[in-house]
């Protein structure tokens, strides 16, 4: 665990960087704060205050358009987020079983993380990747064709690249 | 470019990717180093080339060979057998003899299939993408030229409404007609947006127009801002689509760099420019006063329309939203002329139609076909027929907003009026196809579901009967559901369509419009008998 200190430090940079990138107009909020939630991995309310501050928009306002989008978070996710995709094309071709799999073997349901914070899982609507269906994206990897059967190891190659 | 013997391909789409298809191209690279075959053939990586059932795919032309899936450990072989000594190497091609260069991308290609006809994908698949020349040798920025040096305005947009062209984001909107009402409308600032929002579920056309051919929609957007009297484009593009998002940006700087963007362009008085502005995960934003929202910096909550984007767009000023399929069919129609297009296509729908290809069929992927074609023809010639042969029972187009269509209607010409006649709607183009094991209630749950998920919850009727339909479903789908339930039903998807802020609202009730009209007895089954006929239904007995 990061000391509150480098905690807020990271924050800080994180924001930094999005408005360096950006610049600080109302905007460019969305931007703004897809660059932090990719840093940080969520957006926690001290990015968002510190936001607000430069770019002088109410905090209310931030946290109306962080809440609404699925690719932002206001709340802590995982280390890894894995995406399921729920939408009809994966649904048809099996992506039922896989996502009960998905469920059974990390003990957790939509929108849950782990108790060791390693996982988190979301459901999502299509990804563009249906002709491939079964879809589940893991981080930034995506997996297509998938079967029960193979959850396990895609979610092993995970916990190996840490241990390495 | 320099004329080489043969053609090799690697496909390089986010799958491909993650199965190793940039270790295939560099150990290609290496071997085709070492044989000293360098000279005679030229290796490109390309964007998603449509079919997605043996990915990474290597294809060699002017054989039109398809191998997949290739390994890394594969491409020795491969290319000692294909590219030296020229013996098709049956081992690694995909799903056995039967698709041997059957895939006619290119060009109608005799004794094999009917031809695709590709206009708005004729290079996605066949030119590296990250190269503006290999663009600009395929006809590339020709259309623009020719608008900025010999075309008014007025007989540009008169050219575009002769084609017919209609919108392709699933309305059907007249695209001269729309462009004519933005060029119309009285302000010195005017936006051009390509809506690049591809959301609708089954949707991957426009990624992998983006991904395969970006410099078509810059060369389309100033072309349509040249039309319209606008300066100054965006490219709303979902916050999922990483690769498409890079491609872009990489080719709006080469655009620069080339002057095919900025100020004078071609020494004319017309200047543009395009930013690239990601969305965050939300499929409301498809919507186009949603998206304009979300590109000033907003929760994507869609306006009351009128006023329309054509005279109170992004920022209040007069704005032409177009989708990425629609804008890539304008270069050719410049270049080839309103008439020609016409000759394409039904006459009321003109043109071609780009659609996905999903579900329980042998091959899946893309096609880019005259508007027209039936759902048989899709199925038994280019889906390759139903996998393990169980019978067709329903297709799903357009995404969530489409239709559910039952297989009596599979003869129905897909356009845009013959659909509309038959009481279902063509949608965006996604065509998922499902076999006797789908039930209906299961399907219509996971599109309700995905409406209630998505629905910004501004409006009533839209956050609560999305809500409620699902739940009645659900109750269906556990055995529990009353006859009175279909009631309630059938009013929750009228009172959605009628009184719904937006085009999602609007169309959230048409999956149980559907099942209603032409499944009840299905349904009934759940109800009456408490048996669902496919098997599907967990039929628990718990009611919500």
């Amino acid at each position: 665990m990061p000391s509150k200190n480098g905690k807020n430090r990271q924050i800080k940079e994180a924001v930094n960087s999005a408005i360096d990138k950006y610049g600080d107009s109302r905007e460019e909020l969305i931007p703004i704060l897809n660059h932090v939630n990719r840093i940080l991995g969520y957006l926690p309310a001290e990015a968002l205050e510190s936001i607000s501050q430069r770019l002088k928009s109410p905090r209310s306002q931030l946290f109306s358009v962080a809440s609404f989008y699925h690719m932002l978070s206001t709340k802590p996710r995982g280390k890894h987020v894995i995406q399921f995709c729920e939408s009809a094309p994966c649904h048809v071709v099996g992506g039922k079983e896989v996502w009960q799999t998905l469920q059974d073997t990390l003990d957790i349901k939509d929108g849950e993380t782990t108790s060791d914070g390693q996982w988190s899982l979301i459901t999502t609507s299509c990804l563009g990747l249906c002709g491939v269906g079964p879809v589940i994206v893991v981080d930034d990897d995506a997996y297509g064709n998938v079967t029960p059967e193979q959850v396990k190891g895609i979610l092993a190659r995970y916990v190996q690249s840490e241990e390495k | 470019m320099k004329s080489t013997r043969s053609m090799v391909l690697v496909s390089s789409d986010p799958i491909s990717k993650e199965r190793g298809s940039d270790l295939v191209f560099d150990n290609l690279q290496q071997e085709i180093d070492a044989f000293g075959l360098n000279e005679e053939i030229s290796l490109t990586k390309v964007g998603d080339v449509g079919r997605h059932d043996a990915l990474p795919l290597v294809i060699v032309y002017p054989e039109a060979t398809i191998y997949g899936p290739v390994k890394p450990d594969d491409v020795r072989f491969l290319v000692e057998e294909h590219l030296l000594k020229g013996r098709i190497a049956q081992e690694l091609q995909a799903s056995s003899k039967e698709l041997t260069g059957k895939i006619a991308w290119v060009h109608a290609r005799k004794g094999t299939l009917p031809a695709e006809q590709r206009i708005v994908l004729q290079r996605a698949g066949i030119i590296d993408p990250e190269n503006i020349e290999e663009y600009i040798v395929n006809d590339g920025y020709l259309a623009l030229g020719k608008v900025l040096s010999e075309i008014t305005p007025k007989q540009l947009i008169e050219e575009i409404k002769n084609s017919g062209l209609r919108g392709r984001g699933g309305a059907g909107f007249p695209t001269g007609l729309k462009w004519s009402f933005v060029a119309g409308s009285p302000g010195k600032k005017k936006y051009v947006i390509c809506n690049a929002d591809e959301s609708e579920p089954g949707t991957f056309k426009d990624r992998l127009i983006l991904e395969g051919d970006p410099h078509s929609i810059i060369e389309a957007m100033a072309i349509a801002g040249y039309a319209v009297g606008a300066d100054e484009g965006f490219i709303y593009i979902r916050g999922e689509y990483v690769l498409a998002q890079e491609r872009l940006r990489k080719a709006i700087l080469q655009a620069h760099e080339y002057g095919m963007l900025g100020k004078n362009i071609f020494n004319s008085n017309f200047s543009f420019d395009i930013h690239v502005h990601s969305g965050a995960g939300a499929y409301i934003c498809g919507e186009e006063t949603a998206l304009i929202e979300s590109i000033e910096g907003k929760r994507g909550e869609p306006r009351p329309r009128p006023p329309f984007p054509t005279t109170h767009g992004l920022w209040g000023k007069p704005t032409l939203v177009n989708n990425v399929e629609t804008l890539a069919n304008i270069p050719p129609i410049v270049r080839n002329g309103a008439k020609w297009y016409r000759s394409i296509g039904t006459p009321s729908s003109p043109g071609t139609k780009v659609y996905t290809i999903l579900g329980n069929v042998n091959v899946t992927g893309l096609i880019e076909v005259p508007m027209g074609i039936t759902l048989r023809e899709v199925i038994t010639i280019y889906a390759k027929g139903m996998k393990n042969n169980i019978s067709f029972k329903v297709a799903q187009t357009g995404g969530s907003s489409g239709s559910i269509i039952p297989a009596s209607l599979q003869d129905t010409p897909m356009d845009f009026d013959s659909f509309k006649n038959a009481g279902v709607a063509l949608g965006s183009g996604a065509l998922l196809i499902c076999d006797e094991n789908t039930c209906v209630v299961d399907l219509a749950k996971v599109l309700q579901n995905f409406f209630r998920k998505e629905s910004c919850s501004k409006c009533n009727p839209c956050r609560i009967g999305n809500e409620r339909a699902f739940q009645i479903l659900e109750n269906i789908s556990q055995g529990t559901g009353t006859l009175e339930d279909l009631d309630d039903l059938a009013l929750i998807s009228k009172y959605m369509t009628e009184m719904s802020n937006c085009g999602l609202g609007q169309t959230a009730g048409t999956p149980v419009h559907d099942i209603l009209n032409h499944f009840r007895a299905e349904v009934e089954a759940h109800i009456r008998l408490k048996v669902c006929p496919s098997g599907v239904c967990p039929m628990s007995g718990k009611r919500i």
